[in-house]
């Protein structure tokens, strides 16, 4: 088998003019030539190797989802992995070909420039051995990420996961909506799952005796700690720094809500930012430079999405104020370029998703279809997961906010209060 | 639906009842003192019927007792509600709450959980929230009233734990309330002497 396979990497490599055999690094991007406004076409070859047949569809289905490439997964019999027919694949309509060999231990990418008719990069990765076990499956997805960013400049979101809430439980899926299982045992009632940074930590409420309780799981351990020292009062919506230092989360006994700063590690006692007068501060989210917050706020009498600094100064109404009954916006999320504060806004009665942008305050309006609310931004600042009851059940979505596309995440149980990974493969 | 609670005058004639009965078990029905031939037998019906009297006026008080208790427990978990978005208390909420407070003052041993809840529209994270306020206004209520806040704690549950499904007025109406646990001293419930 091995002899097998070393003749076909030799194959590949005889068939890459060496002239071309580029290796991508960090900030060295070589970009393809395709019509802007449009998106490039690109083939998937057949993958050589155990495991090929699955890593060709978890690719295939990862650039597909990306919203920015065509993926043409209808090319007949003439085309194997080994040898790049330049004209063929054109003639297709394929601005890039991907190709991949696999071994026990390894992937080799290449990714093709179909106009230049050359290999455009190459990269290598390490395979854990199990085929199809969750760690194999994120370096594919890792390699779909780095294949989609060395075809359109953007990287991919396929190597995350989300977290999010079903039955009592916080679950966790990929993308593909692949190994979806619970990391907290049964009880608790855990609400609100949000990620550190790194992916190795999620922070959560939880019901307690006397009150609700903030706490941190390390999901290699499975180990869980309680954050708040009280056992009284409501402890909610916590969400991480995007350093991954602190959490900032919402507290309240007998007088409204406002929002608190925490270390998330140490054990300095947690200093208040909003200073709500009795009215409810909530549901805080980072800016990504860690400097402000957007949140939640019922101080005008219906619940709105403000901004304050994280020294609590300067709080500022961000949704565009409107007279007249019926209004209520919540769950505000902060794009990772900073761009967008997404939220969830009561239209003719129904929540729908909007989104506000930071520079010049236009609001979008995302969803129609039945009600939608919790949108979380993924890394890439333009796909967006969130729930929606359009099937008759909560399940979570997934959206590209550029052109409109909806895909359905979840199935079975339902399914809400979800919350986007960072990237969990190595860039 | 507002009407004046009807278990303080309840509890004062029980109370009554039963200072005015003895507490011991009533006597059996004496025998016969002699075996005499001459013995009296209307006179010894008449000691079996005072004692059974006796013993179903006992069991009377027993039973109103136990009937009061059980008014007294019934009116501490009796649940308050809401309208949408809001957490004032209304004048129903106020008669249920007011209709509290002597049995607290009567029971120095108990302790109560407000537990705070909404329906199920909205987001899920600001009704916990809105449930932690609709909690704290009965709280501030029973405390304005003179209950020491130390005996009260409270807990949102938001849209977590309906009471009823489904997208109706009726089913939102039910969900929108404070629910009242006896987590302390609920035994032997004392009824409030005013």
């Amino acid at each position: 088998m091995m002899a097998g396979l070393a003749l076909v990497a030799m194959a590949i490599a005889a068939a890459i003019p060496a002239a071309a055999q580029d290796t991508s690094r960090t900030g060295v991007h070589i970009g393809l030539n395709y019509q802007p406004g449009t998106k490039p076409g690109v083939i998937v070859l057949p993958i050589v190797g155990v495991g090929g047949d699955t890593a060709h569809a978890m690719i295939q289905r990862d650039l597909d989802y990306a919203d920015a490439m065509n993926v043409i997964s209808d090319i007949g019999p003439g085309l194997d992995g080994v040898t790049v027919n330049y004209a063929l694949v054109q003639k297709l309509g394929a601005a890039a070909v991907v190709q991949a060999l696999l071994t026990p231990s390894s992937l080799h990418v290449i990714v093709h420039d179909v106009g230049k008719r050359r290999v455009l990069m190459t990269r290598d990765y390490s395979l854990p051995a199990t085929v199809g076990a969750a760690d194999w499956r994120m370096v594919i997805h890792d390699a779909a990420d780095w294949i989609q960013q060395a075809i359109t400049g953007s990287r991919g979101v396929a190597a995350t996961r989300i977290a999010f809430i079903r039955d009592g439980q916080i679950y966790i899926t990929d993308t593909d909506g692949a190994d979806t299982r619970p990391v907290t045992q049964k009880g608790g009632g855990p609400l609100s799952p949000q990620w550190h940074p790194t992916g190795r930590f999620l922070t959560y409420s939880f019901f307690a005796p006397r009150g609700t309780q903030i706490a941190v799981v390390d999901l290699t351990s499975g180990g869980a700690r309680a954050l708040t020292a009280t056992p009284t009062g409501l402890n909610s919506t916590p969400t991480f720094s995007p350093d991954g230092n602190s959490i900032v989360y919402t507290h309240g006994e007998e007088n409204g809500t406002d929002l608190y700063l925490v270390p998330a590690f140490g054990s300095d006692p947690a200093r208040r930012i909003t200073v709500g007068h009795g009215t409810d501060n909530t549901q805080p989210t980072f800016s990504p430079d860690g400097r402000r917050l957007a949140f939640t706020s019922g101080r005008s009498g219906h619940p709105e999405v403000y901004i304050t600094n994280v020294d609590g100064t300067e709080p500022d109404l961000l949704t565009p104020f409107q007279f007249g009954d019926d209004i209520y916006r919540a769950s505000p999320n902060w794009s990772p370029d900073g761009r967008l504060v997404a939220f969830e806004s009561r239209v003719n009665g129904r929540f729908q998703i909007e989104t506000i942008a930071l520079r010049d305050r236009s609001v979008k309006q995302l969803t129609s279809d039945g009600i939608n609310e919790d949108p979380k931004w993924a890394p890439d600042s333009r796909h967006l997961v969130f729930t929606s009851n359009r099937t008759g059940v909560r399940q979570l979505f997934i959206l590209d906010s550029e052109s409109g596309r909806t895909r359905q995440l979840t199935f079975g149980g339902p399914a809400r209060l979800s919350a986007w990974s960072r990237s969990l493969g190595s860039p | 639906m507002s009407r004046r609670s009807r278990v303080a005058p309840l509890l004062i004639l029980a109370g009554a009842a039963v200072a005015a009965c003895a507490k011991t078990p009533p006597a059996p029905a004496p025998a016969p003192a002699q075996a005499a031939p001459s013995v009296d037998s209307s006179r010894m019906r008449d000691s079996l019927a005072n004692a059974k009297r006796m013993a179903d006026s006992a069991s009377a008080e027993r039973d109103r007792l136990a009937s009061a208790m059980a008014a007294a427990r019934s009116a501490l978990v009796a649940k308050i509600f809401f309208d949408y978005d809001k957490s004032d208390i209304t004048d129903q909420g106020k008669a249920i709450l007011d209709a509290k407070v002597p049995i607290l003052n009567a029971n120095p041993g108990i302790r109560i959980r407000v537990e705070g809840n909404c329906d199920r529209r909205g987001s899920d994270e600001y009704n916990l929230a809105l449930g932690q306020r609709r909690g704290a206004a009965a709280k501030r209520y029973l405390t304005d009233h003179g209950i020491d806040a130390a005996r009260i704690d409270i807990i949102s549950y938001g849209a977590e734990r309906p009471v009823a499904e489904g997208d109706a007025e009726d089913a939102y109406s039910q969900n929108r309330r404070d629910e009242f646990v006896i987590v302390a001293g609920g035994d032997n419930l004392k009824v409030a002497a005013q």
